[in-house]
């Protein structure tokens, strides 16, 4: 399937946009992840979470959504 | 006509409204870039008691988003800086300054005293901590955080909605997650989530219907997108964080730590929230019969990763100290990264044991 990925903060200045499609067989999010760390290694070792059609989702949630997000944590105020 | 004719003639707010702005307690920590406009507007609604907490001294780089201050402000502490501008603002209200940090010893007495507490702050020990804070105390707490154009927006705690640690449930690793010192900040964005913070104060006070819990609001000043995200309740968190008896143990064994760590006493950690491993060979001695720990040796680490439970913050010991550093290595090449290697080995961690198990 097709997934539409959003990166927040940290995470879109480490694939160096905001969004993008990519194509995914099917899995969990630790699935995701991994292919995305594949992708982005420099995305190992920072924190974020996965959203899946706008709901934060755990790691062991399937992927079933179309559109998908990374949020990491922000710090300043 | 009176200061607060336009609330008033809201039949939403009304005289009975204004009523419980005047009776209402907030409590902002850090009078930053988030804190200054929630400040000014909850001090111009007329919210009747502000407490402001905040150790900092206005300096000149503030000054591009902290609009609260002046330059002859600078080097003034912010928290006594931000109190005579607003009670010059609003004279009717009373404003509480506390120029000191937010602390594990001072955090669970100044969230009871108030009915709303804002997090305003710019880093994660503090973050940690508010949140823990307002969870014993049952406060609700309103949460904003900022990075470069981007903003966060939420209400945590708030009739059973989730807790920070419920989107979040670990600070990140120390210098991971820079802060607007570190890499700037779109002054203006400080304005915009601030304001929308502090009207998220105005409808938990006002008993507004839908006020931003179990809701993250991200905002993006660039393209002007707003993305709201579920979170949600996680109990398990929750209940972990009532169950602690101490606020200070939670942030320091999560935050404070080295990158490449090593330590060398269990001082301030709390022995069944590690998971300790052992990288010995199976036949090696002594072993360790008051903690529960996994035997993984150093050969076969990367083999069994699925049996470290990363959650938790991983302590790995040896006979001396060596082998267990190797493993520290070896599990953040394998994207373990809070793992920290005991040094002296064993003999020093029965030693560590035994004082932590004398004190109690």
């Amino acid at each position: 399937m097709t997934l539409n990925i959003k990166y927040f903060g940290l995470i879109a200045e480490i694939t160096n946009c905001n969004e993008e499609t990519l194509d995914f067989s099917e899995g969990s999010g630790s699935c995701l992840l991994k292919l995305l760390f594949q992708k982005y290694p420099a995305l190992v070792g920072i924190d974020f979470q996965i959203a899946q059609d706008h709901k934060i989702i755990s790691k062991n949630t399937m992927i079933t959504g179309a559109e998908l997000a990374l949020l990491p944590p922000f710090s300043g105020g | 006509m009176g200061r607060y004719d336009r609330h008033i003639m809201l039949k939403e707010v009304g005289h009975e409204g204004q009523l419980e702005l005047s009776n209402a307690k907030v409590l902002i920590v850090g009078a930053g870039g988030l804190g200054c406009p929630i400040l000014q507007y909850l001090t111009a609604a007329g919210v009747g008691t502000i407490g402001i907490i905040d150790f900092d001294v206005v300096e000149i780089s503030n000054l591009q988003r902290q609009i609260l201050f002046k330059t002859s402000d600078i080097g003034i502490n912010k928290a006594l800086a931000a109190k005579k501008q607003l009670q010059d603002l609003n004279p009717t209200i009373t404003i509480e300054a506390y120029p000191e940090r937010l602390t594990s010893k001072n955090a669970l007495q100044l969230c009871a005293a108030y009915d709303v507490v804002v997090d305003g702050t710019d880093n994660f020990v503090t973050r940690y901590l508010i949140n823990d804070a307002v969870v014993k105390t049952g406060k609700p707490l309103v949460y904003g955080a900022i990075f470069k154009f981007e903003g966060q927006l939420s209400v945590f705690n708030y009739q059973n909605g989730p807790s920070y640690r419920c989107l979040f449930p670990k600070p990140p690793k120390k210098g991971v997650i820079p802060n607007c010192n570190e890499v700037g900040v779109l002054g203006v964005l400080t304005g915009i989530i601030g304001t929308m913070m502090a009207n998220e104060v105005i409808k938990i006070i006002l008993k507004f219907s839908d006020v931003l819990s179990g809701v993250l609001l991200c905002y993006d000043s660039r393209t002007t997108k707003i993305s709201k995200l579920i979170i949600d309740r996680n109990q398990s968190e929750i209940n972990h964080i009532i169950n602690q008896t101490a606020l200070q143990e939670i942030q320091v064994n999560t935050q404070c730590e080295p990158l490449l760590g090593e330590i060398t006493e269990l001082n301030n950690l709390i022995l069944n929230q590690i998971e300790f491993i052992d990288v010995r060979e199976k036949h090696e001695t002594p072993k360790i019969m008051s903690l529960k720990y996994k035997q993984v040796p150093l050969g076969q680490i990367k083999e069994h990763l699925d049996i470290i439970d990363s959650n938790k913050k991983i302590v790995v010991f040896c006979q001396s100290g060596i082998r267990s550093k190797k493993a520290v290595e070896l599990l953040r090449d394998s994207g373990i990264t809070n793992a920290v290697s005991f040094k002296g080995g064993v003999m020093n961690m029965i030693t560590n044991i035994k004082n932590i198990k004398n004190e109690k």
